[in-house]
């Protein structure tokens, strides 16, 4: 029988995984999108696990709105990455140093 | 859903239809006639104000209305923020014409986008839920995560862009993980409800701890405060400065309002967890923003780091977690507001037509090339620094008045040490002004309306801090202080 705590810990590795990935790539900025979109997923996964197991629908509604928002902001970063390539020819991480902050 | 539920979130509707009205307008629009856009978005932000003030719901002594099954609420503090939002987009607008003229940048994208900005700021303000504070937040940093790459061909806007875009998402989805973990200990979404569930089921719940942190880190990065500063001085620098003089300003009265509603009406009860990790917070943002922009020969950059310290002291305020204190922090946030713009204002009209002024150096000598602009940047300078009768003195003497009555003396103290540390690099400039030669002997020239402006805000630092006690009645009478 699968509990809460199961799907929470599923929730916190996929969340973990995306920190992570986020961290630990220095190569390609569509591995960070990708990273950020699964945080956003696990994310997902923790309301909708509440949401059943509290027997409360707002954690689905809320859902619907964190994929909404999520495709919105896939859109924009994709749309920077676009014109980052166009300007340094490059999606290097570590190339992209002219500020240093 | 009634007609009067709709009233009282008049003033968002307006700026979401004008927003659109601007979008299809530009459509029909030639070249040479624009300005009828920016028209257009001053009427938004004038009309705007003037529906907010009109607060019909205030009467018989009712405090604050929620709409829309709780998840909107309108209050006085939330009327006040917003009519200075209003006010200081009217600044921006105006500075940031001149500057998009002169680089050959002034399209409608940039209205209508900061439009919407303005529109996630005002729905933030008024959030009473955190599927509203996640919708107010994500619909600024989309609009300004666009604004920072507007200028398509410069590779600094589109490498700050991704830098915060990357940065901002994952705080966003900090702040979402964060509130599952609320979600899942208290089984609602609406403030109020779950600071009722966690008065009943204590507040020890290690489950609501955990989210506590997450939401705080969300915070802080909206804030822009140490250790979640990365991105501040990045995108300062590498954004058109008229994205800049709203990144700096506007955001940051919505960020208050959201630290508040959420810290204090939701989670009040937690307060002894999140104060010491505000302390630590302002602390470290403090004497790191000072620090910093000490080194800095940028502009831009001195200002970021001093972006970071002002917002220290921001968090100074809303630590005691009193109402005096939350009263000394909204004043902070809105003075900062209007001093910021003036600074990046000066800056814009430093830059000469196609050259951005970005070094220290460009200020040198201001005095001789004109007097009367000097002088605004000085006043701007002295009120960021903390010097008696400008008004960033009161912003100041009001929050470190808060900790100490919270009985944190330590923490005053090394605030007002930092402050005397940082007010170095505002007197430098004060310097270059007036006792060094131009290095450009070139006349400034500034069109009609961005010279009253800019006067405007001058007198705005300075009569805010001469008359200073009616702005902070309104802030404590917010909070019932």
């Amino acid at each position: 029988m699968l509990t809460l705590a199961h799907f929470l810990t599923l929730g916190a590795i996929l969340f973990s995984l995306s920190i992570a990935g986020i961290f630990i790539n220095r190569k390609n900025i569509i591995i960070l999108l990708m990273c950020i979109e699964l945080m956003l997923l696990a994310v997902n996964m923790n309301f909708v696990a509440f949401s059943r197991f509290l027997g409360n629908l707002d954690g689905q509604i809320f859902v619907f709105f964190i994929l909404t928002v999520a495709a919105a902001e896939a859109g924009i970063g994709l749309a920077i990455l676009v014109v980052l390539f166009r300007n340094r020819q490059t999606i290097n991480v570590a190339e992209l140093d002219d500020l240093k902050g | 859903m009634n007609g009067a539920q709709m009233l009282l979130a008049a003033p968002e509707f307006w700026v979401l239809v004008m927003a659109c009205v601007i979008m299809i307008v530009d459509l029909f629009l030639r070249e040479e006639r624009r300005g009828i856009i920016h028209m257009l978005a001053m009427l938004t932000v004038i009309f705007a104000a003037i529906i907010t003030l009109r607060a019909d719901y205030l009467v018989d002594g009712v405090q604050s209305v929620t709409a829309f099954k709780n998840s909107f609420i309108r209050d006085p503090m939330g009327d006040v923020l917003k009519v200075f939002s209003f006010v200081i987009m009217g600044l921006v607008f105006t500075y940031s014409k001149f500057y998009l003229r002169s680089f050959k940048l002034f399209r409608a994208d940039f209205y209508t986008l900061s439009l919407f900005a303005l529109l996630g700021v005002m729905l933030l303000i008024s959030a009473n839920s955190m599927l509203m504070i996640y919708l107010g937040l994500e619909l600024i940093s989309l609009s300004v995560y666009a604004l920072v790459a507007f200028d398509r061909d410069s590779g600094r806007g589109s490498e700050s862009a991704m830098k915060y875009f990357v940065l901002g998402s994952m705080a966003s989805g900090m702040l979402l993980y964060g509130m599952s973990m609320i979600y899942g200990a208290t089984g609602s979404l609406v403030l109020p409800d779950i600071a009722e569930a966690i008065h009943a089921q204590g507040s020890d719940d290690i489950l609501l701890v955990f989210g506590l942190v997450f939401v705080v880190v969300g915070i802080a990065f909206k804030f822009g405060v140490v250790p979640f500063h990365m991105w501040i001085p990045d995108v300062y620098e590498g954004a058109p400065p008229a994205t800049v003089l709203f990144i700096s300003s506007v955001p940051k009265l919505a960020a208050f309002a959201m630290a508040y509603r959420f810290l204090s009406s939701g989670l009040g009860d937690l307060h002894i967890h999140w104060q010491a990790m505000l302390a630590s917070l302002a602390v470290l943002s403090i004497v790191l923003g000072n620090l910093a922009a000490i080194m800095q020969t940028n502009i831009k950059r001195m200002l970021a780091y001093s972006t970071i310290s002002h917002m220290g002291f921001v968090m100074l305020g809303l630590l005691p977690g009193t109402s005096f204190g939350f009263g000394a922090s909204m004043y902070y946030v809105i003075v900062y507001g209007v001093m910021s713009v003036a600074s990046f204002g000066m800056v814009i009209l430093l830059s000469a037509r196609g050259v951005e002024a970005e070094h220290l150096n460009d200020f040198k000598g201001l005095n001789q090339r004109n007097p009367f602009y000097a002088a605004i940047m000085g006043l701007v300078m002295f009120s960021m620094a903390g010097v008696p009768p400008m008004v960033g003195f009161f912003a100041k003497l009001m929050v470190l008045k808060a900790v100490v009555e919270a009985g944190m003396m330590w923490l005053a103290i090394t605030a007002v040490v930092f402050a005397v540390i940082g007010a170095f690099y505002y007197l430098r400039v004060i310097k270059y002004m007036y006792f060094d030669e131009p290095e450009n002997e070139t006349t400034i020239t500034a069109p009609v309306d961005f010279g009253a402006a800019l006067t405007l805000n001058g007198i705005m630092i300075l009569g805010l801090g001469v008359f200073s006690s009616s702005l902070i009645a309104i802030c404590m009478t917010s909070f019932g202080a």
